[in-house]
């Protein structure tokens, strides 16, 4: 790099974009990304609780373990890029909330280990055991994602909020709805016909605890009224109750990749809400708004630049990955 | 409660410590894994595809357990060192972000691939994989490593004052990414991955063929740890001298940038030249042991030898003493040990690599028993050798979180009580603890068991008639 180009690098935007606001909205799009993905994955785990018979949970436990992995990277890079592009928020939100990350991150550790270990042994105890720790790291860690995520939002000061525990049970019907989708597309047999019913009920639920958070937070916080009834918010609790309806047809109709890309709709469509109640600010705790919080231009640029090249990889490999394992497991394929 | 700076410190070093031995896991058997698919594919041989199976089984659970624990380790900056996360963001952040996004996808996506997909993906896709996860796995050091060894040698930045804080700006992305320290600490830390894994396979191998061949058991798949200790054994004579070469230089390097480090691996406290090399040393009293200031010192050392290493070759040379330097010292106790036991340590793998090699030259790999005895001794020495030699780089630059700019007590969140960092750091010694004895038992369940018997394929497709499964059949006696 000749020091002209680093000195230009140094002093103005790339192409003249407006950067802070492409970076909060990769942020809240990395978010996205991990919350679908892995968010079908955590749905599996809960879907694992109602299901007793061995070969069906083989199979829930089949479907997911290739993408898992990969899914949970999501996160990995949100916390990333977040410390790479807004560091002061890094540091703030996860400090007051201290606790709380520390549970998010013991329920992702149980989450992470349990299918793993379920294989490891044939056992009955000790699988009945890493079952229950499966299940209980997908429920918990989506519900205290939703808790952390509403909390960051509202920038309340303590960890456990009417509102942030109401958007944890947004998250956890939302991975249920995507794990539904997700698991009929992958198998065959009783799964496939039995998750039916499961799939509708969590998207009622899911719209039914939407509406009522919108609702609080209209009549709680009088400053987010006038984004709430913008436009922008309300053409996006109309997508997603099209969604939903869709959804529940698609999954009626057995029409699996409709009710999936469905389901993919409204966890981009709520974060996408999330998003606009925040904006301008990144950190309402504090009213830290997105230009302040940004690091300086240099460090950015350089960011800009690698995550230009190096998102469009990640879809090419995620790309690989899917089209690898595409269509029904089949009968002997293991975790 | 413990103070919210030592919670969040001794927090870090049990996470780190912990975390670490399953990225050396990763690391130094993904070129093993690699190596063993393209003989697969390219031979046919069954023995391959064993070892294949085998050793992704321990790879797969060490990559799970490391990303659960890694995690944490990101998280932990933002919620316990939020000032040092505020003000060098800026060029902390991006190294972890691009490790993210670079190296961890990389590897997590075609992991996938290659835990899952050897029925499912040609032998193109599945060996364009396993390099993919080895490249993903390296390429995530070489981030970390950057993000760490800028800590130390720090470049390519200005300190400005902003709201009253003094804030680390990038000014130079090259110099800060590519300092002075990255090089060696990138080629010390990847060489010793190899050489832990190649241990840990020498010891694993050495196991099973000392039951067979010295206690007379009957071992089934017996070719199959007699190839897994000649393969181990190959990779230990390269790695072991080559650690201690670079480690040589590496030594001189902190020398020359960091000498308050230097001055406490050797426990100079005054400065003077022609120092000599304490191979062991003791404080003359007891209670000197735990007082880092201790300056009496009991101990055996080569004359100059501090200095010649200092100096690459001059017996003469000055060594600043640790007195020269202002402020606190890093506990010098600790570190002068550590760096101690790590070069013993890496000597050691140099005469097994060589005691090994000199037996195979001789016909008798398969008969020593006190070589046999050694290398299971040794097989978890190379985990060992990295923590101390980890432990002697982060201790060693106390008080600093970065060289010279920022002090670890300064980089602590301000707003983190001491009953929270205390009540996280008991949480993590339990669960860490916890992890650490699963993935032990679940790593000797699966050396237990041996290599899988042959490949359990399935009928993959209705529609696609697939081959029928390889044949695996391992001669027993050999």
């Amino acid at each position: 790099m000749t020091t002209t180009s680093l000195a230009s690098l140094a002093s103005e935007p790339l192409f003249g974009l407006p950067l802070p606001e492409i970076w909060f909205g990769l942020l809240f799009f990395i978010l996205a990304m991990f919350l679908f993905l892995d968010g079908f994955d955590f749905g599996a785990g809960a879907l694992f609780a109602i299901r007793d018979d061995e070969h069906e949970r083989e199979q829930l436990l089949a479907a997911v373990g290739p993408f898992w992995d990969g899914n949970e990277v999501w996160l990995v890079v949100f916390g990333g890029a977040m410390f790479a592009a807004f560091p002061a928020v890094y540091a703030e939100v996860f400090t007051r909330y201290y606790l709380l990350m520390f549970a998010i991150l013991g329920a992702l550790i149980v989450r992470g280990l349990a299918p793993e270990m379920y294989e490891q042994r044939e056992d009955e105890r000790w699988q009945r055991w890493w079952g229950r720790a499966f299940v209980f790291g997908s429920v918990v860690a989506p519900f205290l994602l939703g808790l952390f995520v509403g909390n960051w939002m509202l920038g309340t000061s303590s960890i456990v909020t009417l509102p942030g525990v109401v958007v944890g049970l947004v998250v956890v019907a939302l991975t249920i709805v995507d794990g539904v989708a997700f698991v009929r597309l992958k198998t065959r047999g009783s799964l496939r016909t039995e998750l039916r019913p499961h799939g509708q009920w969590a998207v009622v639920a899911y719209l039914a605890l939407v509406v009522i958070t919108l609702g609080y937070v209209y009549a709680a916080y009088p400053t987010l009224r006038e984004k709430l009834l913008s436009p922008l918010v309300l053409g996006l609790v109309v997508t997603s109750v099209v969604l939903g309806g869709i959804y529940v047809v698609a999954t009626r109709q057995d029409r699996f990749y409709t009710a999936f890309v469905a389901g993919g709709g409204l966890v981009f469509a709520l974060v996408a809400v999330v998003a606009r109640l925040m904006y301008p600010t990144i950190e309402p705790g504090t009213g830290l708004t997105v230009g302040d919080a940004i690091v300086s231009t240099l460090p950015l640029n350089v960011m800009t630049i690698g995550a230009s090249i190096l998102l469009p990889l990640i879809f090419l490999y995620f790309a690989v990955l899917y089209s690898s394992f595409s269509g029904p497991i089949e009968a002997g394929e293991g975790y | 409660m413990l103070d919210p700076v030592i919670a969040s410190r001794l927090q870090f070093a049990v996470t780190t410590i912990v975390h670490i031995i399953f990225p050396v896991m990763s690391m130094g058997l993904a070129p093993f894994l690699i190596y063993f698919t393209w003989k697969e594919i390219r031979t046919g041989k069954p023995i391959y595809e064993q070892l294949r199976r085998f050793w992704t089984r321990i790879f797969a659970i060490s990559f799970v357990v490391g990303t659960v624990t890694g995690i944490v380790l990101e998280f932990e900056f933002g919620t316990n060192f939020g000032v040092f996360s505020t003000s060098a963001g800026e060029l902390f952040g991006g190294p972890l972000a691009f490790e993210g996004m670079m190296a961890f996808m990389l590897e997590a996506t075609f992991l996938g691939v290659f835990v899952f997909g050897r029925e499912r993906v040609s032998d193109a896709l599945f060996f364009v994989s396993s390099v993919a996860v080895g490249v993903g796995t390296w390429l995530s050091a070489v981030w970390i490593l950057i993000a760490n060894s800028w800590m130390q040698t720090p470049r390519g930045y200005e300190l400005v004052t902003e709201n009253g804080d003094q804030v680390v700006r990038l000014v130079d992305p090259m110099a800060a990414y590519f300092n002075p320290r990255f090089f060696w600490m990138y080629v010390h830390m990847q060489n010793s991955a190899l050489e832990s894994v190649a241990l840990f396979m020498a010891g694993v191998g050495a196991y099973y063929v000392f039951r067979h061949h010295v206690w007379g058991y009957q071992v089934e798949n017996v070719g199959f740890w007699e190839t897994t200790l000649k393969i181990a054994l190959v990779a230990l004579i390269i790695t072991a001298p080559l650690q201690v070469i670079h480690g040589d230089f590496y030594a001189r390097h902190v020398f020359e940038t960091q000498p308050q480090k230097f001055a406490a691996m050797e426990a100079v406290w005054e400065t003077e030249s022609y120092v000599p090399e304490y191979i062991v040393a003791f404080p003359t009293s007891v209670q000197d042991l735990l007082d880092p200031r201790a300056k009496e010192i009991f101990g055996i050392g080569i004359p100059g030898g501090a200095s010649w290493l200092a100096s690459g070759g001059d017996p003469q040379a000055t060594i600043q003493g640790l007195e020269e330097f202002e402020g606190p010292q890093p506990p010098v106790a600790i570190v002068f040990w550590a760096f101690r036991m790590m070069v013993g340590l890496g000597f050691w793998f140099i005469v097994l690599a060589f005691w090994g090699g000199y037996r195979w030259w001789r016909g008798e790999l398969f008969q020593d028993d006190l070589l046999h005895k050694a290398l299971m001794a040794s097989s978890l020495l190379g985990i060992v050798a990295v923590h101390l030699g980890w432990i002697t780089t982060e201790v060693g630059r106390q008080p600093w979180i970065i060289q010279d700019v920022m002090k670890t007590s300064e980089g602590v969140s301000t707003g983190l009580t001491g009953a929270e960092a205390t009540a996280t750091l008991v949480g993590f010694v339990v669960v860490y603890t916890g992890l650490l004895v699963l993935y032990t038992y679940v790593v000797v369940r699966i050396i237990r068991a041996g290599p899988p018997a042959g490949s359990d394929l399935a009928v993959i497709d209705g529609e696609q008639p697939q081959a029928p499964p390889a044949e695996v059949s391992v001669d027993d006696d050999d």
